[in-house]
């Protein structure tokens, strides 16, 4: 079988620069090399026609206008302009804002940081499945709700949350609706006007662009939303986000959503049968297989599973030469497993053992099936060396079982 | 972070994986950790009535790979032991043969744990301690 290792299956955490991409990005380096803020010579004006499509290109991959585009570092920092820019902009309508325990930290940080400037945030629950519904977000809001911020699909577990619902009712009571959009973008169809969203974050480092750059759309019309800028200089991005323009990698994120609007829906088709077959070839053939997240309803290059009775470090240890991650506390510096996985009801036992694969744009058959039998390999060889994997296999309930924690 | 070879040798090839039947006389259980904590380490000992030495010593263990190893190497090390000892092996002696970064002290801290509940348990069942 044809693999090159290590195969790379954390697509969720990063993906590789398409070359295409890189392709577009390279005479802005060197030749291209002008200050879109250059307003008098040739250099500016190249760079800003540059910006200009960049924009265009974004936009169009949403369903929005150019004019909308806010460039940012990232999505964490398209984020934190967002929730923090609008909560000081709308703090005298309202001091309360609605998100979910889910949220990737930045949003959560940003919010918690603004709770200790005295808004008020509540962070939603979620079923089994890792989402929220309309109806949850319509109870918690009061007459102060000023922004509700619900990512458009969790990273860890891959689950798309009813945007189109949520946008219809944050228009219907007039509150803001963001959406952290990274993991979705250019991987299912999103539509800012269809879906009612007034704000959405996305980042080109998960569509296949350089690490570095990210945009905010600000919607302009029906409502006109403002920011409070949160980095103040030369009033760059209609004062909402000062700072020369890194054209080079505005340009590859164009690109990357260019590719993406039109190769989205094959390419979703092809992550997604990936996606079914590493499913398949490993839970055929293990017992004690736990998908994690939403069967139906998540991203189709996203696959989190747990393996019980085996801990998720020490299975990736099994499977060297394939690239992963793990909720496992052994895998962050704060040895919590993930708060996402418990915030399903995942116990923490499943927690630590669960790994998830991020099936992507150059991912191949001959990868999903050799990753399939590794995986199969490690688990099988782990549960004979496990203590937990005999007791259960002895018929003992663990969960009776007094554990001596330490 | 990168794994030292000695935890990659001891995960690759772990030595004494199994069980030791739990009703002998001879032989002492410890079971230490918690499924939510992460890790889970049953380590037994089966202990010569002769000559008192540790003459096999097995273990199981649901954790990442540094415990693994940790549990590897301590099977490994109380073999031929008199019960004093073991008792002397120490969680930082673990740490420097495996060169384990201090994230990961708390496995080799497990596997001391492992050896002085396996030895508790042995001499429990010992018929003087009754």
């Amino acid at each position: 079988m044809g693999v090159n290792l290590p195969i790379y299956l954390d697509n969720n955490a990063t993906t590789r620069c398409d070359p295409r991409v890189v392709e577009a990005m390279l005479p802005y380096f060197s030749d291209k090399y002008g200050n879109s803020a250059s307003r008098n010579h040739v250099f500016g004006w190249e760079a800003e026609e540059a910006i200009d499509n960049a924009r265009d290109q974004i936009a169009n991959l949403i369903g929005a206008g150019g004019k909308e585009i806010i460039f940012t570092s990232g999505a964490t920092e398209s984020n934190n302009l967002a929730i923090k820019g609008a909560a000081a902009m709308y703090r005298k309508k309202g001091d309360h804002i609605i998100t979910q325990i889910t949220e990737h930290k930045a949003v959560i940080d940003p919010c918690k940081r603004l709770e200790r400037e005295g808004f008020r945030v509540t962070y939603l629950p979620v079923d089994k499945f890792g989402r929220v519904s309309a109806a949850d977000i319509a109870a918690a809001m009061t007459d102060k709700t000023i922004l509700v911020s619900i990512m458009a699909a969790n990273n860890e577990i891959g689950t798309i949350q009813p945007l189109a619902d949520i946008g219809k009712l944050c228009k219907e009571k007039g509150v803001l609706f963001h959406t952290d959009a990274t993991q979705v973008v250019g991987k299912v169809p999103v539509d800012v006007m269809a879906m009612g969203i007034d704000l959405l974050s996305m980042t080109a480092h998960k569509i296949y662009g350089p690490k570095g750059v990210g945009a905010l759309y600000v919607r302009k019309k029906d409502p006109r939303v403002r920011l409070e800028p949160q980095i103040d200089g030369g009033g760059h991005e209609r004062g909402m986000r000062s700072g020369t323009l890194a054209v080079q990698n505005i340009v590859g994120l164009g690109a990357a959503c260019e590719i993406a609007r039109k190769e989205m829906g094959e390419e979703a088709k092809r992550t997604f049968a990936l996606r079914e077959k590493l499913h398949r070839g490993i839970a055929d053939r293990l017992s004690d297989v736990h998908l994690n997240g939403h069967p139906t309803e998540r991203l189709p290059g996203n696959l989190n599973l747990s393996f019980a009775f085996v801990e998720g470090e020490g299975l990736m240890m099994g499977i060297k030469e394939i690239c992963v991650s793990s909720g496992s506390a052994c895998t962050s510096a704060s040895l919590e497993p993930s708060y996402v996985l418990k915030a399903l009801g995942v116990g923490d036992d499943l927690a630590h053992s669960s790994l998830r694969f991020g099936v992507g744009r150059f991912t191949t058959p001959d990868e999903i099936e050799y990753t399939a039998n590794a995986v199969v390999r490690a688990v099988t060889k782990l549960r004979e060396m496990s203590p937990l994997y005999e007791m259960a296999q002895a018929g003992v309930d663990l969960s009776t079982v007094q554990w001596a924690a330490h | 972070m990168a794994y030292s070879d000695k935890v990659l040798e001891h995960y690759d090839n772990p030595r004494n994986v199994g069980s030791l039947d739990q009703a002998d006389a001879n032989v002492g259980t410890g079971l230490v950790g918690a499924p939510e904590c992460g890790d889970v380490l049953k380590l037994q000992i089966r202990v010569d009535p002769k000559s008192g030495k540790i003459e096999d010593a097995r273990f199981k263990t649901f954790g990442c790979g540094s415990a693994i190893a940790s549990s590897s190497l301590a099977t490994e090390w109380l073999k031929g032991k008199s019960i004093d000892e073991a008792l002397a092996i120490k969680n930082t002696a673990i740490v420097e043969e495996l060169a384990l970064p201090p994230v990961k002290v708390h496995c080799s801290v497990l596997a001391e744990d492992a050896i002085k509940a396996a030895i508790k348990n042995y001499q429990e069942k010992q018929p003087s301690n009754a």
